[in-house]
């Protein structure tokens, strides 16, 4: 197993155990599920190819694209019980560079049931440690969906114009989404509430009184109100230094409401992490309660351990016909009885990067060669 | 101290691009030395240049080999790149258009053939439209297509229309225009974004100047 592997492996495993310790138990689950269930859900899914096949009974089925729709699907709805269960799963998609499917590993949780400010407060706190646990140098970006559901609500704009500017808020992209609202003749009230939420980021403390400012509508007030109560627990747990808010994090509303977040560590391009409450898909699947998770995406997550991997092996061991292979077993257990990873070979090729050679000759062991 | 990395289209564009970003407060002086080095560097100022080709600068930002990047719209709108887009800088205007032989008539009743660069762009166009299509992909000379008979039309970027009118082309129908942007690789958003911030805000400021 090369460096890398090992590298974002070993984070998997710390986050596992960071779930399980928080009360979440592991749901493990086949690599195969009814096709049908993406068909109804398809908006749902990051990419929406997937991955078919027919099984012996003549049903159509499909390699996961996606987890979370399978867990809500076999979940159940427990009064007064909140069910969190974490995963730690491959999922198939295109790769959009490639037009190719990638077997995807990722980890997540997802927390389904009455879902109360402790709930959101807890997968929120577990993102962020999920986050510290790849790096130091994390920014979570924490979004409500409130305000903007309820503009588009009051607006009632035909839906190519409210996916337009959706897409422009969700690149920063003003001057477009400046020129959207006046084609679609939008007075200036709502033109600078969509720039605000397509432009304000930063601390809470920066941007919360500019919203509380631009949206006065019952739905957004509750909703800031519930930012920061959640934002207030975290910050008393130490968190509160990198989580910004911003309001160009937008999820599908068709799936999505309330909290919706993306986390990003220094020294990958593309968020590691990304999560929400996602009431309406419990609605969907005929659920009258609520869920929120995330998933930390470990494609990305092991970009940042490329760079650690000098050596493909810490020891080669070289033999040749003249030593015994009791000799040759008995001094690889005593070389690898500290931890260390040691090989044994004939020779050693090029391409084989070597922290140390050593060699076998006469019973003895010699040094061939050692990294500086 | 973490540079920032900023890919500049090859070209004229680019020059007035970094020219813009100098003015910023992002001056690189050994960038305008005549030679053929793609990489630029002032380390006092915090700042990579590079210059790579037009149609490459959305990857190098989307993947975060760049922070920063000047692209055409025309790249956006066909690569759909994950990215921010901060500014139109109003730089390299022209516009994505149709364009058929003179006297072309459009009979519905048939597939149209369309030769273009832009697959996507013209793809999702013909079908706002709900116009069944059969498209050709080419990498350059597209005005040849129609007139060899290997389309009925062709998308392509216009600017003056001369080739156009040179090639006994007309321009049917104007799908979007086009300029430079100024685009923002989504993490480096997070990480840089003093530096990045004040980019913005100085482009912002030279663009209402000038205009």
């Amino acid at each position: 197993m090369s460096q890398t592997r090992k590298g974002a492996a070993a984070v998997s495993d710390a986050l596992c155990a960071l779930y399980e310790n928080n009360g979440y138990t592991q749901y493990v689950m086949s690599k195969f599920e009814a096709y049908d269930l993406y068909v109804r859900n398809k908006d749902f899914l990051i990419s929406d190819s997937v991955i078919t096949f027919t099984d012996l009974g003549g049903r159509l089925l499909a390699l996961k694209p996606d987890v979370t729709l399978s867990i809500v699907k076999n979940s159940k709805d427990i009064p007064h019980y909140v069910q969190k269960v974490y995963y730690q799963e491959n999922v198939y998609r295109i790769s959009k560079g490639t037009r190719s499917f990638r077997e995807l590993p990722q980890t997540g949780l997802e927390c389904m049931g009455e879902i109360d400010a402790y709930c959101l407060f807890d997968v929120i706190r577990l993102a962020c440690l999920s986050l510290a646990a790849i790096s130091d140098d994390y920014v979570l970006d924490l979004s409500h969906l409130a305000p903007v559901s309820a503009l588009f609500a009051r607006l009632d704009l035909p839906k190519p114009s409210r996916d337009a500017m959706l897409k422009c808020i969700g690149e920063k992209n003003l001057h477009e989404l400046h020129a959207l609202c006046k084609e679609a003749g939008l007075d200036g009230t709502a033109a600078a509430q969509l720039a605000l939420l397509a432009s304000c980021a930063g601390p809470a403390g920066q941007v919360l009184p500019a919203l509380r400012a631009a949206f006065t509508d019952a739905g957004s007030r509750a909703a800031f109100a519930e930012l920061e109560t959640v934002l207030s627990a975290l910050a008393d747990a130490g968190l509160g230094e990198r989580i910004r808010l911003d309001f160009s994090v937008i999820s599908d509303m068709k799936y999505y409401n309330g909290f919706v977040f993306k986390g990003f560590v220094r020294g990958v391009p593309n968020s590691v992490l990304s999560g929400g409450q996602y009431d309406p898909l419990m609605r969907r699947m005929g659920r009258a309660d609520g869920a929120v998770g995330f998933a930390v995406y470990f494609d990305e997550v092991a970009r940042l351990f490329a760079d650690d991997a000098p050596f493909d092996l810490d020891t080669l061991l070289l033999y040749d016909d003249s030593v015994p292979l009791q000799t040759l077993e008995r001094t690889l257990q005593q070389l690898r009885a500290d931890g260390t990873q040691v090989g044994a070979q004939r020779s050693c090729p090029d391409f084989l990067r070597c922290r140390r050679i050593l060699k076998l000759e006469n019973g003895e062991v010699k040094t061939v060669y050692e990294h500086a | 101290m973490n540079m920032l990395n900023v890919a500049l289209p090859k070209g004229r564009l680019g020059e007035k691009a970094y020219a813009m970003l100098e003015r910023a407060g992002f001056p690189c002086p050994s960038i305008k030395e005549p030679n053929r080095k793609l990489i630029f560097e002032n380390e006092a100022a915090g700042v990579r240049y590079f210059w790579v080709k037009p149609s490459d600068v959305a990857i190098y930002v989307e993947r975060g080999a760049a922070d920063l990047g000047i692209v055409g719209k025309d790249i956006l709108l066909e690569q759909e790149p994950d990215v921010y887009e901060l500014l139109d800088l109003g730089m390299g205007k022209c516009r994505m258009a149709v364009a058929a032989r003179r006297g072309f008539r459009d009979d519905r009743r048939r597939t149209l053939i369309v030769a273009t660069k832009f697959t996507n762009i013209a793809s999702r166009y013909y079908a706002s439209l709900g116009r069944d299509i059969d498209i050709i992909h080419l990498n350059g000379s597209i005005e040849l297509a129609p007139i060899l008979g290997l389309s009925d039309v062709i998308v392509d970027i216009v600017e003056t229309g001369t080739t156009l009118r040179e090639n006994d082309l007309t321009e049917r129908e104007t799908i979007v225009p086009i300029s430079a942007r100024l685009i923002a690789n989504k993490a480096s958003y997070k990480f840089q974004n003093a530096a990045i911030s004040q980019i913005v805000r100085s482009m912002e400021t030279q663009l209402e100047e000038t205009t």
